[in-house]
């Protein structure tokens, strides 16, 4: 038991994945599609944090030889991973706005519907 | 002094030439300049073959030696997928000017070309680099900036195509990005050669199986593996022509790299084959994906479409032959990878023609093709004939080296199943020879011919596949050497 809680946070990251995935597949509008796949790109931004951290670590950041130190490299790439999802984001949400001005509506369900009385 | 950092270049090149792009305004300029960048590029991935035989070349980035610092790593495998996709974007880019001018707005024009640009760097990033995490990043450029060249295509379906794209898309590169994580989880390193190294030694643990699981997954999506392919037909459909040639002939060639990079290279035959059921796997899914594909293509009335789903099926062959896990195999997948990326882009290039000409590629826009755009549908005619499979086509060599894997492999049943998709794959490359030789369409028929600007490119890549049908000594020779190494098999 004492093992569950000790991982926690990777939990929280399966937990925060699925929810993502979840509204993902079950939303038909198209804005709380991208929230939910930005909740899931966010769950892994905190798996990679996770194995970063090395407990009693301190920053790396101007230490002593001997300090222990949390790994900074996956905290490094995810920043780059931040920005991936930020500009993933965009192009999406730019897409959904003229997708609106093509069809009038963001609803999956009624874009489908216009699709199909082509 | 500058041939040591032609690895480099490959990706720094277009990767500054695409920002350059919105500098320029006239179309002719912009085009002119991206075809530049697009040849020298297939230059460089030439000369790098070139290279490669006298062994690998690794090039570290800043100076900074692998395994710490980002390490390019170009061995015979990735020469010749650079090749692959710098020559078919020279190609498709020469042909491209009057197809881009119709189809898109004339200020959007240097985006477009910026985001072409884009595209090509990431896709050759993504190739030529050593280092895991940099595959996300590339993959995320090249990804991102062809969904919004996907959109950009004039029917509106173009924009709920791309959307569909990047939620897949994007669904599948955290997958990749996860497995990474994994893998770096249980080595501490992200170059790939280092990686190859570590995790067999490390041992198969729960986190190595969810690691290859996610990666498996990730790659699947990109590749449009069967079920996961969804995206494809109608992104393929709706782009703008140019994209959907250049699209069709580089991006899943990719992923199809990306997939032989991590199984055989950094996880190793040991674990995926040995340890997991991979060779099944990949069979069931690839037999899935010829027949299921194949089918699909034969009732559908958009042309795009056809070739799009035609396109999943022929993922299917490529993955089929990577599952024999045997020399003849893998050269038939790295043969099928060539020659499909030359199938494709001839075809999609044909139907940037009918595009230009005739305003659309449905079938109805086919009636009479034969008489009106005799060059063009003859293109059609020939792609089609090499999809199939005929002799003295890029088709047939690479399906006589399926056959004989299975042959090796002693697997009948899937040797009918290959002929089986050829075979159905002959019926809509008919139905298509149909309309455009014996359904005259109105009888008073005038010759609208796609200018020659467009028209030359495509036959070139007709000619190349044919070409390569017949003199096939440096595809195979290439394909053979790499599937060697990829097995660990010494000549």
């Amino acid at each position: 038991m004492s093992s569950f809680f000790d991982l926690y946070n990777y939990w929280i990251f399966i937990f925060l994945m699925m929810t993502g995935f979840y509204i993902v597949i079950a939303q038909g509008n198209l804005v709380k599609k991208i929230i939910g796949l930005n909740i899931f790109q966010t769950s892994v931004f905190l798996l990679y944090i996770s194995m970063g951290k090395v407990s009693g670590g301190t920053a790396p950041i101007l230490i002593e030889a001997d300090v222990s130190y949390s790994n900074p490299l996956p905290h490094v790439l995810i920043l780059t991973a931040i920005v991936v999802g930020v500009a993933t984001t965009a192009v999406a949400m730019a897409l959904i706005v003229r997708i609106q001005k093509a069809y009038g509506t963001i609803e999956e369900q009624e874009i489908h519907e216009q699709d199909a009385s082509l | 002094m500058i041939s040591n950092h032609l690895p480099v270049l490959q990706v720094v090149l277009p990767l500054l030439a695409a920002p350059l792009c919105v500098l320029l305004k006239r179309s002719s300029l912009l085009w002119a300049f991206t075809l530049l960048v697009s040849i020298l590029s297939a230059v460089i991935a030439w000369s790098l073959l070139q290279q490669t035989d006298a062994g690998i070349i690794s090039y570290a980035i800043g100076g900074w030696a692998a395994p710490w610092g980002i390490e390019y790593r170009v061995d015979k495998l990735n020469a010749y997928v650079l090749l692959i996709v710098t020559g078919i974007g020279s190609l498709v880019m020469l042909g491209g000017r009057k197809s881009i001018e119709q189809e898109i707005d004339s200020k959007n024009l240097s985006l477009f070309y910026t985001a072409y640009l884009l595209c090509f760097a990431g896709l050759l990033g993504i190739t030529i680099t050593g280092d895991a995490f940099n595959v996300f990043v590339f993959l995320e450029i090249s990804s991102l900036s062809s969904y919004a060249l996907i959109s950009l295509g004039r029917d509106r379906r173009a924009l709920t195509a791309a959307y569909q794209y990047l939620v897949m898309g994007t669904i599948g590169a955290t997958f990749i990005l996860i497995g990474i994580g994994m893998m770096y989880m249980i080595t501490g390193t992200l170059n790939m050669h280092d990686l190859a190294q570590r995790l067999p030694e490390a041992g198969s643990s729960r986190t190595m199986l969810t690691a290859f699981a996610f990666m498996f997954v990730g790659v699947s999506l990109k590749l449009a593996l069967f079920p996961l392919h969804l995206w494809l037909p109608n992104a393929y459909a709706y782009a703008p022509s140019i994209v959907s040639a250049f699209l069709a002939g580089t991006a899943t060639k990719v992923a199809v790299y990306v997939l032989l990079r991590f199984i055989f290279t950094i996880f190793g035959i040991e674990y995926a084959f040995t340890e997991l059921p991979l060779s099944a796997i990949l069979m069931l899914l690839a037999i899935a994906a010829i027949l299921l594909a194949t089918m699909s293509a034969i009732y559908e009335s958009n042309m795009k479409r056809l070739f799009a789903y035609s396109s999943v099926a022929q993922l299917g062959y490529m993955v089929l032959g990577i599952s024999f896990l045997s020399v003849t195999g893998l050269t038939s997948s790295l043969l099928h990878l060539f020659n499909h990326a030359l199938m494709k882009a001839a075809l999609f290039m044909a139907l940037a023609c009918v595009m230009y000409q005739q305003g659309g590629v449905m079938m109805d826009n086919l009636k009479g093709l034969g008489r009106r755009m005799p060059w063009t549908f003859a293109a059609i005619v020939i792609g089609g004939l090499s999809l199939v499979g005929v002799p003295l086509t890029v088709g047939f060599i690479s399906k006589w080296y399926l056959l004989l894997a299975a042959i090796e492999a002693g697997q009948f049943v899937l040797v009918a199943v290959v002929l089986a998709g050829s075979l159905l794959a002959l019926i809509y490359v008919w139905k298509l020879v149909e309309q455009g030789y014996f359904h005259s369409g109105n009888e008073s028929i005038t010759r609208q011919e796609a200018p020659l600007s467009m028209l030359i490119p495509t036959w070139l890549l007709v000619l190349a596949n044919i070409y390569f049908g017949i003199d096939t000594s440096l595809t195979i020779s290439v394909a053979q050497t790499t599937a060697e190494q990829l097995l660990g098999v010494t000549q």
